[in-house]
């Protein structure tokens, strides 16, 4: 266990331990906290490194044993060649589509629902909140399959329809999680809009959907990695090619015999960055919101 | 919009004249309620119930998706019990989670032991470490299909620093357990993060005193963080536990050798539960079978997470006083 003295010892400032502390030296202990913890956060980005320097690689820089993380040869090639074989610019398209989508529908429904199940006194809300939950914790596979016999039954394979439609209908996790939020809000400022005689939806909209935002951003931020980087969906739902979302449209890579790696890696490099992009921006939230739903 | 302010005064004025105060505002919020809540009662009826009433059907027939289903009774069941596929599936995907689930406390605690340390730069540190957590599945099950090729790959080359000579991970059937685990193990960083903010929490004062007392850093662990930190321990390992026992994604990435070929490593050593209940509905149509299986993943889990919550009264502390 990664776990020393020091580490405590920062945390913890006894007088003996101060006095403990004056034994080592200042700097050396925190070259080797930074050492560490770099360390650390380098295990977990060297992979995207590999892929990065294999996308801009030659093919005999590639295939080079001992492997190397900077390319002899920079070259865009892979790219092209990546465009060549799959519809890169539709398959990004259709996977921007999913995502957008099932961002609009969780961001319009589960504020709704979360509104329901706590600022609204009805007898309703708990017995509802109870079926949140239980939702919550059904394995998918359980209703995997008559989902699909209900999608193929009104002809929606190859469409979007199975990927988009649930997120309109609220998803039991982040409706939970803007419920924990909007507990926290105090009532007084919702009666208050109430008593000015302002509808339920007004009070709604007005009063709660802003005071609300940082949460549905954080489902926002969610849905959209989630929906972005989903595989077994796509993969049920979608056989023609032309709708495939990027999970499912980097099979051709893998030729009968072969993988073609350079063109792999770049489009794999194509397909992280726009969720990393949302990443980057959504940061603050995402972060906070991990460990937000989980402990709170 | 108009529809709705019209209505309003009028809905008011009848029922104004007629109920007394109370039941009138609280017929109005349930049905408000009802309005607000409808998506959720929507998907609930169309997503969950029905489905799942339609899957317990499915699951006592024999159904290929052609014909309609036909009622078989406990067929399915039984039929589960002698398939040697289905206890291999299942087999290997309790040894997933037999390894996954200590590794993942482990590490996830140890770096967040590592991470709460004043130290400059932490939010970069604790972002990189999150990053792989919003990589598409597929990249990252690509990517390490190509760090742990035995002759391109980075693993075993830095293995071959410490004199190690690596395995072929995904050809020997002893190897690919443990490469899909250090696949998902690279996805840790959310874990971590929630033991961060746990850790954050814990009092100052706990530690000195452990310290008063004489602790040394390893018992202030055992004796301090560990314990504060428990309750979500408990909810960590429930939640990993259940994503081992669904596990889908990594290894068929991970096992997949051509184009629409479904593989399940060597020996089969790669085929997950979740794996082979999809092989039985999509590939082979077995709809009924696989809706049996589904129920069984339920039960298992159930049960399996009922094991945990009952032994969690050993080693769960809750209040840090």
């Amino acid at each position: 266990m990664a776990l020393s003295d020091t580490q405590i010892m920062t945390d913890a400032r006894s007088p003996r331990e101060l006095a403990a502390n004056k034994r080592r030296p200042k700097v050396l202990r925190r070259l080797r906290q930074h050492g560490l913890v770099i360390a650390l956060a380098l295990v977990f980005v060297f992979p995207l490194l590999v892929m990065l320097s294999t996308a801009l690689k030659s093919p005999q820089d590639v295939f080079s044993s001992p492997p190397t993380l900077i390319p002899t040869e920079w070259t865009f090639n892979n790219f092209a060649t990546a465009f060549d074989q799959i519809p890169v610019w539709r398959y990004l398209g259709n996977t921007m589509l999913v995502a957008g989508l099932s961002v609009l529908g969780t961001a319009l429904s589960c504020p709704l629902v979360a509104y329901a199940l706590s600022k609204v006194k009805w007898a309703g809300a708990k017995p509802l909140f109870i079926m949140v939950l239980a939702t919550m914790m059904l394995p998918p596979q359980v209703t995997l399959i008559p989902l699909f016999l209900i999608w193929n039954g009104v002809g929606a394979t190859n469409t979007y329809l199975p990927l988009v439609v649930p997120a309109f209908l609220g998803t039991p996790f982040f409706i939970f999680l803007i419920r924990q939020f909007l507990m926290n809000v105090p009532d007084d400022l919702i009666e208050a809009a109430r008593l000015d005689g302002a509808s339920e939806f007004r009070t709604y909209a007005t009063i709660v959907l802003p005071i609300a935002r940082p949460a549905i951003v954080t489902a926002a931020v969610f849905q959209f990695v989630w929906a972005w980087t989903d595989f077994l969906n796509p993969l049920i739902y979608l056989n023609d090619e032309s709708t495939y979302t990027l999970s499912i449209g980097l099979y051709a890579f893998f030729g009968e015999n072969d993988v073609a790696w350079g063109p792999l890696m770049a489009a794999c490099t194509m397909f992280t960055i726009p969720a990393l992009i949302i990443f980057l921006i959504g940061q603050k939230f995402f972060i906070g919101g991990i460990s937000a739903g989980a402990i709170k | 919009m108009s529809m709705l302010t019209r209505r309003r005064p009028e809905a008011r004025a009848q029922t104004r004249a007629g109920a007394p105060k109370r039941p009138r505002t609280r017929r109005r919020s349930f049905w408000i309620g009802v309005a607000f809540a409808s998506p959720f009662i929507i998907g609930f009826l169309g997503l969950f119930a029905y489905p799942i009433l339609a899957s317990g059907y499915y699951s006592f027939t024999d159904f290929n998706l052609f014909q309609s289903p036909d009622w078989v009774g406990l067929d399915n069941y039984e039929q589960m019990a002698n398939d040697d596929v289905f206890w291999k599936s299942l087999a290997n995907t309790l040894v997933l989670a037999v390894m996954g689930v200590p590794l993942t406390i482990a590490i996830a605690l140890g770096g967040a032991h590592l991470l709460n340390t004043p130290i400059k730069g932490q939010p970069l540190y604790r972002a990189f470490i999150y990053l792989p957590s919003i990589i598409p599945v597929v990249v990252g099950g690509y990517l390490w299909r190509w760090l742990l090729n035995t002759q391109y790959g980075f693993v075993n080359y830095f293995l071959s620093w410490f004199g190690i000579t690596g395995p072929s991970w995904l050809q020997e059937p002893d190897w690919t357990k443990p490469a899909i685990v250090l696949v998902v193990l690279w996805t840790v960083g959310g874990t971590m993060i929630i033991y961060l903010a746990a850790l954050k929490d814990v009092p100052h004062e706990l530690y000195e005193a452990a310290s008063i007392d004489g602790a040394g850093p390893w018992r202030r662990f055992l004796n301090v963080s560990w314990p504060t930190v428990s309750p979500v321990t408990l909810f960590q390992v429930i939640v990993c536990l259940i994503a081992y026992l669904q596990i889908f994604t990594e290894p068929y990435v991970l096992a997949q050798e051509r184009l629409n070929n479904i593989s399940s490593g060597p020996d089969q050593s790669m085929l997950t539960y979740a794996m082979y209940l999809y092989q039985n509905a999509f590939v082979y149509l077995k709809m009924g079978y696989a809706s049996a299986m589904a129920w069984v993943l339920f039960i298992v889990t159930l049960i399996v997470t009922l094991v945990v919550l009952a032994s969690s009264k050993r080693w769960v502390h809750y209040g840090s006083q």
